[in-house]
C-alpha cells in the first residue's frame, strides 16, 4: 500500500503544564489548514499530578476520497512527532516504544521529580543521562532543551514553548503565521503565548544563547583569609583545597577566623592521603558549622536573605514583602544555646524540665519582618560571640574529636568512610536525632571491630533507606 | 461548579439542519438526545462520563427551554431507577454513569426495568473505563447486559455513526421494549470530530404531561405473577424483535473484501485500532479498505445468528478481536458456528492476550500470529524484537497524588503522626481523591470496597483496645455512605472512627456540587451540613474541624476520637475547599482586583536553601507537588534541597506540618501585598528604616570577618 498522508503527533505531559491546550492548538491548526484533524485524551489523570498521553491525527483532507478512519491512540512505530513536556516523560515515551527510528522526538531537558525521587532521605534522584542518550540513540531526530526555562524567561507557560518547538522543527507543512493563528484562535494569554511560541521556536533552530554561567571568585578579601589560604595551599593536597577554601570561608562566616584555623589544624591532624583530606575537608566543615540556633538566626535576618526571598516569590518592586517563619525550638535547644552550666543543670534536673518543657511545646510564627521579631532574632545572632561557652559546642566539639580520632586510627580507605558518615547527622529536632542515632549505631557496630570499608558504606546506605530504621536494622544483624 | 465550564461549547447544541458540528464526543452525544426527543436525562459523574453531565449541566437551561427534564441523580441507582418514567409513557429517556462500578450500584434498577421492560426508549449511556486509568479494568459491561438482557451498543469510535446509534438506540430500545446501552470508551468520549446537524426536537409527550395524566399496567410491574410473565416476553417477543431491528436497520457494519477464505470480527470500539494494525502489516488504508472482509459489530449483544452464519461460511478461520474477559463474545459465536453447522475455525483468545487493554500494537501482533497460522502466505515476516532502549526502572513511576495545596493531605499528614504515637491503624479507605492516602509518601489505607463504603468496610472490626479508622469522602457520603456506612455503624454498635472528607464538592469526578456543597447554585439545594445528618442517624460523637490545613489541631483531633472512652462510632468532619475548585473560584476574583488597583494579598511559602539540610522529611509528610527537590547550591552539601515552586497557593500545610513532627526552620511564608494601602507602606517605611540599619552593620561586621 502507499506511503501514508497522515500525521501522527503524542504528546506526553504532567497535570498543569497544558497539555490539553497545546492538543488543542494543533487540532486548530490542522483543521485551518485543511486536514481532517483528530485529537483525543485522558482528562483528569493529568490533573491529578499523574503522566497522560495526548493523541493527535491528521490527514490532508484533498487526499481523502471517504473520512479517513484515525486512531485514538499512539502506535508504536508509527508516531511522527512525540513532543514531552520533560525529560522523564520523553524517556516515557521511549519506554513505551513511541519514539522510532522515524520519529522527531522534542523535549524538555527540565526535571519535575517524582514522588520517590523527592521522598528519598538522601539524593533519589533517576539519571537523566540515560534517557538523553536513548533520546539520542532512538529518535530520528532529538531537539532538547530546558523548556521550563524558557517558559519562566519569557512569562509563558511551557505548551507555547512546546507548540513554538514544533513550528520551528519544519517537520509540519505549515508556515509559522498557521501555528501563531492557532494560538490567536485558541484566545487565551495570546500576547504571552506568542512570546513563548516565539522563544520555543527560535530554540529549536538552535537560536537564542544558553545563560553563561558566572564563575565563583575564591579570592580572599581579608588579611586573615589570605594567612589561611596560604595555609591550605601549603599544607593540604591539591585535591582538597576547593572544599578547604569552601570550608574556611564557612567557617570564618559561621564564628571567626580562629575557628577556621581549628578546622584546619583537624584536617592537617589527618595525614595527607589526598582522598581522606577531600572528603574530610567537606564534612568536617560540615559538622563544625552545625545548625544551632545562633546560626539559624543569623541566616534569617541577613539583607541578602531578603532581596532572595522576594526575588523567589517574585514580589514585584511597589509590592510589599512580609516574612514569617515556623521554628520550634524545645527546651533543649534552648538549653544548648545557654552557657554550658546553666544549659546542663536544667537539662539535668527533672523538677526543672518538667516545668520549662510546656513554655516550648509549641512552635512559633516569627514574624521576621516584625520589628519585635527581628531584633530578637538579631540578639540572638550575636550570640555567636559566645557560642565557644554554650553546651551545644561543647558536645558537638567531644563529638567532633571522638568522630576525627577514629578516623585517625583507621586506614586511609576506612578513615574515608567513616568522614562520610557525617552526612547522616542532618537536619533539626528529630531528624537530628534519627540521623545521628543512625551514626551512632554505626560508629558503635565499628568500635566493636570488624568492619571493612565497604560494610561502612553499605550501613551508610541501609541509615538512608528508610525513616524507620528497618534497613539498618537489617543490615546491622547480617 | 465544576472542573470544565462547557458554557461556550454548548452553543453548539443549538445548531439546526444541515449545519456542521465540531467537537468532543459527549458533546456529540448530547446533540444527538436532543435530535432525538428525549425526554428526561439523568445520570451520576464519574470518568469518563463526568464531562458528560457536565455538558448537560450547562446545556439545562437550553434542555428546559425544549421541555427536557435533567437532574444530577443521587448516585448511578437513582440515575437507573428514573428510566421508570419510559415503563408506561412514550417518554424517551437517557441515563448515563461510569461503567462498570456504576453498573454494579445501578443493577438493582436496572434488572427491575430490564424485566418489565419499557415503551419509550430507555438509553443507557456508558463510559466503559476499560485501560489507562481506570479503576475495576478487568469487569465488563457485557455480563450486564448478558445477564439482565438489555442490548449493548459499541459503536466505532466516529462521530457520526455514534451520533445515528444514540437515535438508533432510541427506535431498537422502542422496537423491543427493551433498555439499551450505548458503550463509549474513555477515548472515543473525547475524541474530536465532526458531524452534519439536525434540529433538536421537543419530546412529543414531556415528564410533566406524563405526570399529569397518569396511567398504570400492572402487567409491568416486577411482582408475581406478571414477573413470569417477563421472562417469557424476553424470550419470545423482545428477543426476536431486537435481533430483528438490528438486521433490517443494518446496525453492524461490513469493510473489506467481500469474499475470502479468513475475516475478522471486531467490536465496534476497537475498529480503528484494528485498521490500525492492519495497515501496518499493510493489510488495509487510511480509510478501511481492508484486504479481507472485516464484520463490525456495532452491537455487541446480542449477536445476530444469520449475520454471523453468513460471514463465517466458506471461511476456514475467522479471528475474533474481543477486548476484556470472560470471552463471551467468542463463546457465543462458537455456539453459532456450531448451530450453523460449520467448520469454521474461531480464533480469539489463543491469539489476542487475556488480559490488559487492545492497543493497536496488541492487535497487530495478534493478528500476524493468526496468519501465520492460518493464512501463511499473507503473514508478515518475524521481525527480530528492538532491544529496549531502557530498562524500565530508568523512568520513575508517576503515582497520581493530591493536588497542590490539597486539603486532603494534611488529614493524612496527621494521621501519620498519630501513628507515630499509637502504632499502625487498619484504615479502611473509600472512594476519592482521598484514595491516594494508600501511594506515597502517606502509605495510609488497607482496603478500599466501593464508593461510600468506607465505615462499611470497617464495620467487621470490632475493637478491643485499638479502634479502626474509616475514610469516607463527601461524595461517597452522599452517595450512600449515610445509610450504609453511618447508619449501619450506630444500628450495629460499632466503635469505630470515620473520617468523613469535607471538601465542598464530589471533588474527584471533576468538582460537581453535592448536597453539603457550600455553593449555591441556582437549580439545586445545598448547605445541608454532615454533621447534622450523621446526628440525624444517630452518632453521639461527632465533630467538625473547619481547617484541616491546622495539622496539629486534626492529629489532636484523631487521637481525641481514636482514644476517648465514650463507645459508640465517631464521626470526624474534616472541612476545607477543595483546592483546585478554590483556585478556579478566586483566581479571576484576585487577577480583577488586581486589575483594578485594590489590595491584594497572595501568600506563598518557601524554604531557605542555606537552613535545609536535605532530609526531605517534609516531603514525606507532605508530599504536595509544589514542594519539591533541587540541587543544593551549598558546595559542600550533597543531597538536594528541598524547594517550594512559585505554583505554591500558600495553604500552609509545609509549615504546619514543620511545626507539628518539629522538623526543621527551613519553611518561611511570603505574604506579598500587591497595591498597598497607606498603612502598609507606613509600616514597611519605619520598619525599613531600622531594620536596614541593622542589616547594614552586620553586613559589615561579616565582611570584616570574612574570607
Amino acid at each position: 500500500m502507499a506511503r501514508r498522508e497522515r500525521i501522527t503527533i503524542a504528546v506526553l505531559g504532567l497535570g498543569g503544564q497544558g497539555g490539553g491546550v497545546l492538543a488543542d492548538w494543533i487540532v486548530q491548526l490542522g483543521e485551518a489548514n485543511n486536514y481532517v484533524a483528530q485529537g483525543t485524551s485522558v482528562p483528569g489523570v493529568a490533573q491529578r499530578t499523574g503522566a497522560t498521553v495526548y493523541y493527535i491525527e491528521m490527514f490532508p483532507a484533498g487526499c481523502a476520497s471517504a473520512p479517513p478512519v484515525l486512531a485514538l491512540m499512539p502506535v508504536p512505530g508509527d508516531v511522527d512527532v512525540v513532543l514531552a513536556s520533560e525529560l522523564m516523560e520523553a524517556g516515557r515515551a521511549i519506554l513505551r516504544g513511541f519514539v522510532s527510528k522515524d520519529t522527531l522526538l522534542i523535549g524538555s531537558t527540565h526535571r519535575v521529580y517524582a514522588i520517590d525521587e523527592k521522598s528519598a532521605m538522601g539524593d533519589g534522584r533517576a539519571s537523566g543521562e540515560r534517557i538523553l542518550a536513548a533520546a539520542q540513540e532512538r529518535a530520528r531526530r532529538f531537539i532538547g532543551f530546558d523548556m521550563d526555562d524558557a517558559a519562566a524567561r519569557t512569562g509563558s507557560v511551557i505548551s507555547s514553548i512546546m507548540f513554538g518547538a514544533l513550528a520551528g522543527s519544519g517537520i509540519l507543512p505549515f508556515p509559522r503565521a498557521a501555528f501563531e493563528d492557532a494560538i490567536r484562535a485558541g484566545g487565551k494569554a495570546i500576547e504571552t503565548n506568542l512570546q513563548g511560541f516565539a522563544a520555543g521556536f527560535d530554540a529549536a533552530q538552535g537560536k537564542g544563547g544558553t545563560p553563561q554561567e558566572t564563575p565563583r571568585a575564591t579570592a580572599p578579601t581579608t588579611a586573615a583569609g589570605r594567612a589561611l589560604l596560604a595555609r591550605i595551599e601549603a599544607n593540604l593536597p591539591r585535591e582538597a583545597h576547593d572544599f578547604a577554601v569552601e570550608g574556611v570561608k564557612r567557617l570564618m562566616d559561621y564564628q571567626d577566623a580562629a575557628y577556621a584555623a581549628l578546622y584546619l589544624d583537624r584536617l592537617e591532624a589527618l595525614g595527607t592521603d589526598p582522598a581522606l583530606l577531600t572528603e574530610a575537608a567537606r564534612h568536617l566543615a560540615l559538622w563544625m558549622s552545625y545548625e544551632d540556633t545562633i546560626r539559624v538566626a543569623a541566616l534569617k535576618v541577613r539583607a541578602s536573605r531578603f532581596a532572595r526571598v522576594r526575588a523567589e516569590v517574585k514580589a514585584k518592586d511597589d509590592q510589599i514583602v512580609e516574612l514569617t517563619e515556623y521554628m520550634h525550638p524545645r527546651l533543649e535547644e534552648v538549653c544548648e544555646t545557654l552557657p554550658t552550666p546553666i544549659g546542663r543543670r536544667i537539662l539535668a534536673s527533672p523538677g526543672l524540665t518538667r516545668r520549662l518543657k510546656p513554655l516550648f511545646a509549641k512552635g512559633r510564627h516569627v514574624e521576621t519582618t516584625s520589628l519585635r521579631w527581628f531584633l530578637m532574632l538579631s540578639l540572638l545572632a550575636g550570640w555567636r560571640r559566645w557560642r565557644r561557652g554554650t553546651l551545644r559546642y561543647r558536645i558537638e566539639q567531644a563529638r567532633i574529636e571522638a568522630w576525627l580520632a577514629l578516623a585517625r586510627a583507621a586506614e586511609p580507605d576506612v578513615a574515608v568512610e567513616i568522614v562520610k558518615c557525617q552526612r547522616l547527622i542532618k537536619g533539626y529536632g528529630d531528624t537530628f536525632e534519627r540521623g545521628l542515632g543512625n551514626y551512632e549505631r554505626i560508629v558503635e557496630r565499628y568500635r566493636k571491630g570488624g568492619l571493612a570499608a565497604a560494610d561502612i558504606a553499605r550501613l551508610r546506605e541501609a541509615a538512608l533507606a528508610d525513616e524507620e530504621g528497618q534497613a539498618l536494622d537489617q543490615a546491622l544483624a547480617s | 461548579m465544576a472542573e470544565r465550564s462547557f458554557k461556550a461549547e454548548v452553543e453548539q447544541l443549538k445548531l439546526g439542519d444541515g449545519e456542521p458540528f465540531h467537537g468532543e464526543g459527549i458533546l456529540a452525544v448530547t446533540k444527538a438526545l436532543l435530535q432525538a426527543g428525549v425526554a428526561y436525562v439523568g445520570g451520576y459523574q464519574g470518568s469518563p462520563i463526568s464531562h458528560l453531565m457536565d455538558v448537560f449541566s450547562d446545556a439545562s437551561d437550553l434542555m428546559a427551554g425544549l421541555g427536557v427534564h435533567f437532574e444530577s441523580s443521587a448516585s448511578e441507582a437513582t440515575a437507573a431507577a428514573m428510566l421508570a418514567a419510559s415503563v408506561n409513557y412514550p417518554l424517551r429517556g437517557a441515563v448515563a454513569w461510569k461503567s462498570v462500578v456504576g453498573t454494579n450500584v445501578a443493577s438493582d434498577a436496572l434488572s427491575n426495568v430490564a424485566s418489565g421492560g419499557v415503551t419509550g426508549g430507555a438509553l443507557i449511556i456508558l463510559g466503559e473505563d476499560y485501560g489507562e486509568g481506570s479503576s475495576i479494568m478487568q469487569e465488563r459491561t457485557h455480563a450486564f447486559a448478558m445477564k439482565s438482557q438489555m442490548w449493548l451498543l459499541d459503536p466505532r469510535p466516529s462521530l457520526p455513526l455514534i451520533v445515528d446509534m444514540v437515535e438508533k438506540g432510541f427506535e431498537l430500545s422502542e422496537a423491543s421494549n427493551t433498555p439499551v446501552m450505548l458503550e463509549l470508551r474513555v477515548r472515543a468520549c473525547h475524541v474530536t470530530g465532526s458531524f452534519t446537524a439536525r434540529d433538536n426536537r421537543r419530546p412529543p409527550l414531556t415528564v410533566a404531561e406524563a405526570a399529569a395524566a397518569p396511567t398504570r399496567d400492572t402487567n409491568r410491574i416486577v411482582l408475581p405473577p406478571a414477573n413470569f410473565l417477563h421472562e417469557v416476553e424476553k424470550i419470545e417477543k423482545r428477543w426476536p424483535a431486537g435481533i430483528d431491528f438490528v438486521r433490517r436497520h443494518r446496525l453492524n457494519e461490513h469493510f473489506g473484501t467481500e469474499r475470502d477464505e479468513i475475516g475478522i470480527i471486531v467490536q465496534g470500539g476497537l475498529f480503528n485500532s484494528l485498521n490500525r494494525a492492519l495497515e501496518l502489516l499493510d493489510l488495509s488504508d487510511a480509510f478501511g479498505n481492508a484486504a479481507l472482509p472485516v464484520y463490525v459489530l456495532n452491537v455487541t449483544y446480542p449477536l445476530i445468528p444469520d449475520e454471523v452464519q453468513a460471514f463465517c461460511a466458506g471461511k476456514r478461520a475467522v479471528l475474533v478481536v474481543e477486548e476484556g474477559q470472560p470471552e463471551f463474545i467468542e463463546h457465543e459465536l462458537n455456539t453459532l458456528v456450531r448451530r450453523a453447522d460449520l467448520q469454521t475455525r474461531i480464533i480469539g483468545k489463543d491469539v489476542l492476550p487475556r488480559a490488559g487493554e487492545y492497543t493497536a500494537a496488541v492487535i497487530k501482533d495478534g493478528i500476524a500470529r493468526f496468519l501465520r497460522a492460518h493464512a501463511p502466505d499473507r503473514a508478515p515476516a518475524e521481525e527480530p524484537a528492538q532491544p529496549p532502549a531502557l530498562p524500565p526502572g530508568a523512568v520513575p513511576q508517576r503515582p497520581a497524588g493530591f493536588c497542590t495545596g490539597c486539603p486532603e493531605r494534611p488529614i493524612f499528614s496527621a494521621m501519620k503522626l498519630v501513628q507515630k504515637e499509637v502504632g499502625e491503624l487498619h484504615v479502611s479507605a473509600d472512594i476519592g481523591c482521598h484514595l491516594f492516602s494508600i501511594l506515597p509518601p502517606f502509605h495510609i489505607g488497607n482496603t478500599t470496597m466501593g464508593y461510600g463504603l468506607g465505615t462499611a468496610g470497617a464495620s467487621a472490626f470490632k475493637p478491643e483496645g485499638k479502634r479502626a479508622v474509616a475514610i469516607m469522602g463527601d461524595g461517597g457520603f452522599w452517595h450512600n455512605g449515610l445509610t450504609s456506612g453511618i447508619g449501619n455503624a450506630v444500628f450495629n454498635q460499632d466503635d469505630n472512627l470515620t473520617i468523613i472528607v469535607d471538601n465542598g464538592y464530589s471533588a474527584a469526578t471533576g468538582g460537581q456540587d453535592i448536597p453539603s456543597s457550600r455553593a449555591r447554585p441556582p437549580h439545586r439545594q445545598t448547605n445541608n451540613p454532615i454533621e447534622r445528618a450523621v446526628r440525624g442517624v444517630g452518632i453521639g460523637w461527632a465533630q467538625t474541624r473547619t481547617r484541616t490545613y491546622d495539622v496539629a489541631g486534626m492529629r489532636d483531633a484523631i487521637r481525641d476520637a481514636l482514644t476517648s472512652p465514650e463507645k459508640g462510632p465517631k464521626v470526624l468532619v474534616a472541612q476545607s475547599e477543595c483546592q483546585l475548585n478554590r483556585q478556579r473560584r478566586i483566581k479571576p476574583q484576585m487577577a480583577k482586583a488586581l486589575r483594578a488597583g485594590e489590595r491584594v494579598v497572595r501568600e506563598r511559602f518557601g524554604v531557605d536553601p542555606d537552613t535545609c539540610t536535605g532530609d526531605h522529611s517534609c516531603i514525606r509528610l507532605s508530599g504536595c507537588p509544589s514542594l519539591t527537590i533541587r540541587s543544593n547550591p551549598d558546595p559542600l552539601r550533597q543531597d538536594p534541597i528541598a524547594h517550594v515552586e512559585n505554583s505554591c497557593v500558600g495553604c500552609g500545610v509545609c509549615g504546619e506540618v514543620s511545626h507539628a513532627a518539629v522538623l526543621c526552620p527551613s519553611f518561611y511564608k511570603a505574604r506579598i501585598i500587591a497595591n498597598p494601602n497607606r498603612r502598609d507602606r507606613l509600616r514597611h517605611r519605619l520598619r525599613g528604616w531600622v531594620i536596614g540599619a541593622l542589616q547594614q552593620r552586620s553586613a559589615r561586621r561579616l565582611a570584616a570577618r570574612a574570607f
